[in-house]
């Protein structure tokens, strides 16, 4: 198939970008999208010219890296899915297709399509563990922990960092990032004892990095590559106004 | 511990969804007072008359009352904070855009609803409020303040009406996506009740709105 492509060109941080219009011909319905990024790159090398820069790692879904806003939407067509795990076969023959970085002020785009997301770091940084002594694994059956217990904590967990949820949110909220990382162990005994804390930590950080607010349109639900229910933030909600009615200070 | 600037968008938030709570409950004595309109003309005169001075003579109605002022500039003022720092959080925007795809429209326009919707509580306080408070209206047989013919009367033009139907819908769909989220703001996490929040909140926006957008109607259609 052929494509017309309409790919956001950035030097740097500092510059302005634009978009710039691509042909590829030859692609092939089973190509996933960023092996269709790697065929155009392999065209602008053989040219002499520099390549498009975006993020990728693990290609198998799992890992959060990857991630482009293609054709308006975050990580493309396809609800629940990476960049890396979307097809050509989701585009017609001689489609445009419109490739821009994920956008908020708390994202930086680095070059091209490639984005710092240091900020979700920063929010983990704030409180997203747990205050143990390291040392040898514990005997895993000293902490009793139910099966559900366990899978809800764990579908909160699941949430790979991708920062879908920001740009798709019409806010830039990161809620759903910290709302799964909050919940994901304030669920667990072990990280249940130090919750208020950490709420109020990661919500401080959270603003102080720039994000929106959640205004409950639940499009991030629909954009997240692991599908976190945004009952997550509502949970993340009671646990802050819990955190901040019972606070000392 | 990195402080953010001033108050969290969590705690604007919740203020959000507090006074728009009180606002919602608001609504449900206003629509249920003002049922009094569907009664055959000359016991509706009466019967609305006397309720509307009972209201505002009230000294307890009277503190709710500043209370729902107040609420009213909060839940603005708060929205104005909310919206300024979403445009500095979102930065450089989309050359291309079709995340609307993934959420219903009106709950992205929450803002240009509210704006519709404050613009309407201007003319409506102003025709309504502003001349039953403030100035000399004729009384009724009773010797009471006669709201009910100044009500009527309004109603005798279509523009008018129409206006209200406009401004009306713009509250329903404002209420079908705020009553959800303010509970979902609030921190109503478990999925049986979560289920439970959504229904409530189309009953409440249907019956809300419809009743209220069926009285300038009626009103038209009947006199």
């Amino acid at each position: 198939m052929k494509l017309n492509l309409k790919i956001w060109r950035q030097e740097n941080a500092s510059e302005k970008g634009r978009l710039v219009d691509y042909q590829l011909d030859g692609v092939t319905t089973h190509m996933s999208f960023l092996e269709m990024m790697d065929m155009l790159n392999q065209q602008l090398i053989e040219k002499g010219e520099r390549t498009i820069e975006f993020d990728h790692d693990c290609r198998e879904g799992i890992c959060g890296q990857c991630g482009m806003m293609i054709n308006g939407r975050a990580h493309g067509p396809l609800a629940n899915t990476t960049t890396c795990q979307l097809h050509m076969r989701s585009f017609k023959d001689g489609e445009t297709i419109y490739v821009e970085p994920f956008r908020s002020s708390a994202f930086t785009v680095l070059r091209d399509l490639k984005v710092d997301r240091g900020s979700f770091d920063r929010i983990i940084q704030a409180g997203g563990f747990i205050s143990a002594a390291t040392g040898q694994a514990p005997e895993a059956n000293s902490i009793p922990i139910a099966h559900e217990t366990a899978e809800a904590a764990f579908d909160a967990a699941a949430c790979i960092g991708c920062g879908a949820c920001v740009a798709t949110c019409k806010n830039s909220s990161a809620a759903l990032f910290t709302a799964a990382k909050v919940v994901h162990l304030a669920i667990l005994p072990q990280g249940k004892l130090e919750t208020a804390k950490r709420v109020d930590a990661m919500v401080q950080q959270m603003d102080a990095e720039g994000f929106g607010h959640c205004s409950n349109t639940e499009a991030c639900e629909v954009e997240c590559p692991q599908g976190i229910s945004v009952l997550h933030i509502a949970r993340f909600n009671f646990l802050y106004h819990q955190s901040r009615l019972m606070s000392k200070t | 511990m990195v402080k953010a600037k001033g108050t969290t968008t969590q705690a604007y938030k919740l203020w959000m969804a507090l006074t728009g709570l009180f606002l919602c409950v608001f609504l449900v004595i206003h629509v249920l007072g003002n049922l009094q309109l569907f009664l055959p003309a000359e016991e509706a005169r009466i019967q609305f008359n006397w309720y509307s001075q009972l209201l505002s003579n009230n000294i307890i109605i009277k503190v709710i009352s500043y209370v729902l002022y107040l609420s009213i500039i909060a839940h603005v003022i708060y929205a104005i904070i909310l919206s300024l720092k979403k445009q500095k959080a979102n930065g450089v925007k989309y050359a291309y855009d079709q995340r609307g795809a993934v959420s219903p429209w009106y709950s992205r326009n929450m803002g240009v609803l509210g704006t519709i919707i404050f613009l309407f509580l201007i003319v409506h306080l102003k025709d309504f409020w502003y001349q039953y408070k403030f100035t000399e209206l004729p009384l009724d047989a009773q010797g009471q303040k006669d709201l009910y013919t100044i009500v009527i009367s309004a109603y005798q033009e279509l523009w008018y009406v129409i206006l209200y139907e406009v401004g009306l819908l713009a509250l329903g769909f404002h209420l079908l996506h705020g009553f959800f989220s303010a509970i979902r703001t609030l921190g109503l996490y478990h999925p049986k009740y979560v289920k439970l929040a959504k229904w409530v909140a189309w009953a409440y926006t249907l019956v809300i709105t419809l009743g209220f957008m069926a009285m300038p109607i009626y009103v038209y259609l009947s006199n």
